[in-house]
């Protein structure tokens, strides 16, 4: 090929983009619609991860609904608190101080914690198996551990270790998204401070849920009555921990007979 | 092809029924599928289509005959039609932005999709491959973005009903509209042998 047919092709195309360049500046300039700077702000303060935590379709509908003023501006759960009071300059509103919030994994079974009910092959995702016969294991609370939430997580704060998720306090934001995608709601948005929570949610009899699960909450009321902070109570088989009254003395965690109630450090 | 009436009408049914773009020619199905939902914004962007299409026929058009032709640079067709679609639609883009704002929020996310449109690439190159001259270029991105335009509002009013009716969970969304695409497909075979010029 000679040079001339290279020079002529880089040439063309080389001029035909610069033309096209100058139109499109041209055109940009002409055709300049103001944005309210405000917009550009608060789509800064956002997490920016377009999760959708919000309820709006990514991180600009959300600043624009902000913006226009349509919605409250503490929905971006993954931006915490430093979004909020970046949201609350720029609308010049007051911010409020929110707890911040963390998913956990309200289930112990891993494999050999609780009793299989058949062997599952079927396709890995949670909502199929969970839909065959009741599920793969013998508790209906429990986690399938076959990751439905670790597929819709976008902080790759979950994983899934001996058929159980285990989320990463550090990197989960609380957007909710592993919240809305669990068929049996095993995960829950808790206050961070929260750090002794009972991991279960079995309502079985106690009975049955001895036999299912080694780690289940079988309502025997002894944390209930460990508790010297009125802070525990059993209702139907399960205890309920709640975070105000709670101290974290960690009296129920040593009597619980089954460990189902967990001591974060 | 000589300019007639006869010649117009069977063009015109060839482009829009026979080799439609999206049900013969498998072209710009990605926007069929992403902007489907409602009619409303599936008409709009049938006829932002259209009007891209048409505009593109006609530039490129010279930009082959004018440029590429002369200098030998007939091989360098794709790259630089891509070149001016894209251009073009970031024009229309900034125009719609400008005077029609509440159709540029309509078709939103969708309307920088046409840039990668193969639909709108597809007819500018069939343009030089059938050897139109200008007015069939124009006519050929005129009508065949037409094609596109009625298939789009056809699966949109298909959408909007599939919305309130009751199918499996499995099939909800996406799979059902790929089965419904299917079948207007098969459809639109019918039309098959039609408007032969």
């Amino acid at each position: 090929m000679e040079l001339n047919a290279i020079l002529y092709a880089a040439g063309v195309m080389g001029g035909l983009g610069i033309l096209f360049g100058l139109i499109l500046t041209f055109a940009s300039k002409k055709f300049a619609v103001p944005v309210d700077e405000r917009f550009t702000l608060a789509r800064d303060a956002m997490a920016g991860a377009n999760c959708g935590a919000c309820g709006y379709p990514g991180c600009d509908a959300y600043a624009l609904a902000v913006v226009n003023g349509e919605t409250t501006i503490d929905l971006c759960t993954p931006g915490g608190q430093k979004t909020l009071d970046l949201l609350a300059e720029i609308m010049g509103q007051t911010a409020e101080v929110t707890e911040p919030v963390v998913a956990r994994v309200l289930c112990q079974g891993e494999t050999g914690v609780v009793k299989p009910r058949y062997d599952y092959n079927g396709p890995e995702t949670c909502h199929t198996a969970v839909g065959l016969a009741g599920g793969p294991t013998m508790c209906q609370w429990s986690c399938v551990g076959l990751g439905d939430c670790v597929r819709v997580c976008r902080f790759d704060a979950m994983k899934i270790e001996n058929g159980i998720v285990v989320i990463d306090e550090d990197k989960c934001t609380a957007c909710g998204m592993c919240v809305k995608e669990c068929p049996r709601s095993v995960i829950k948005l808790l206050p961070k401070k929260a750090r002794v929570t009972v991991r279960c949610q079995s309502l079985a009899a106690p009975r049955e849920a001895r036999e299912t699960c080694d780690k289940a909450c079988i309502g025997c009321k002894r944390c209930e009555k460990a508790c010297e902070y009125d802070a525990i109570h059993v209702n139907n088989f399960l205890a309920l921990i709640d975070p105000e009254k709670c101290t974290l003395c960690g009296a129920c965690v040593q009597v619980c007979p089954t460990k189902c109630i967990e001591q974060l450090p | 092809m000589e300019l007639t009436l006869t010649n117009f009408l069977l063009f015109m049914v060839n482009c829009v029924l026979t080799n439609n773009f999206i049900f013969s020619r498998y072209l710009g199905c990605c926007p069929f599928l992403g902007v489907s939902s409602k009619v409303e914004t599936a008409s709009g962007m049938g006829i932002a289509v259209t009007f891209v299409m048409a505009l593109a026929s006609l530039f490129t058009y010279f930009v082959y005959h004018y440029v590429l032709v002369p200098l030998q640079l007939a091989y360098l067709i794709t790259i630089s039609f891509i070149l001016v679609i894209a251009s073009l639609v970031q024009f229309v883009e900034m125009f719609m932005k400008k005077s029609m704002p509440s159709l540029y929020n309509a078709l939103g996310i969708y309307l920088p999709l046409i840039t990668t449109n193969c639909a709108v690439l597809g007819a500018t190159i069939l343009n030089i491959d059938n050897s139109y001259n200008l007015f069939w270029s124009v006519m050929n991105g005129v009508f065949g973005a037409m094609g596109f335009m009625l298939a789009i509002v056809l699966m949109a009013g298909v959408r909007e009903r599939l919305e309130a009716s009751n199918i499996p969970k499995a099939f909800k969304g996406f799979p059902i509209s790929l089965v419904v695409a299917g079948l207007m497909s098969v459809a639109f075979l019918g039309f098959a042998g039609l408007g032969k010029m």
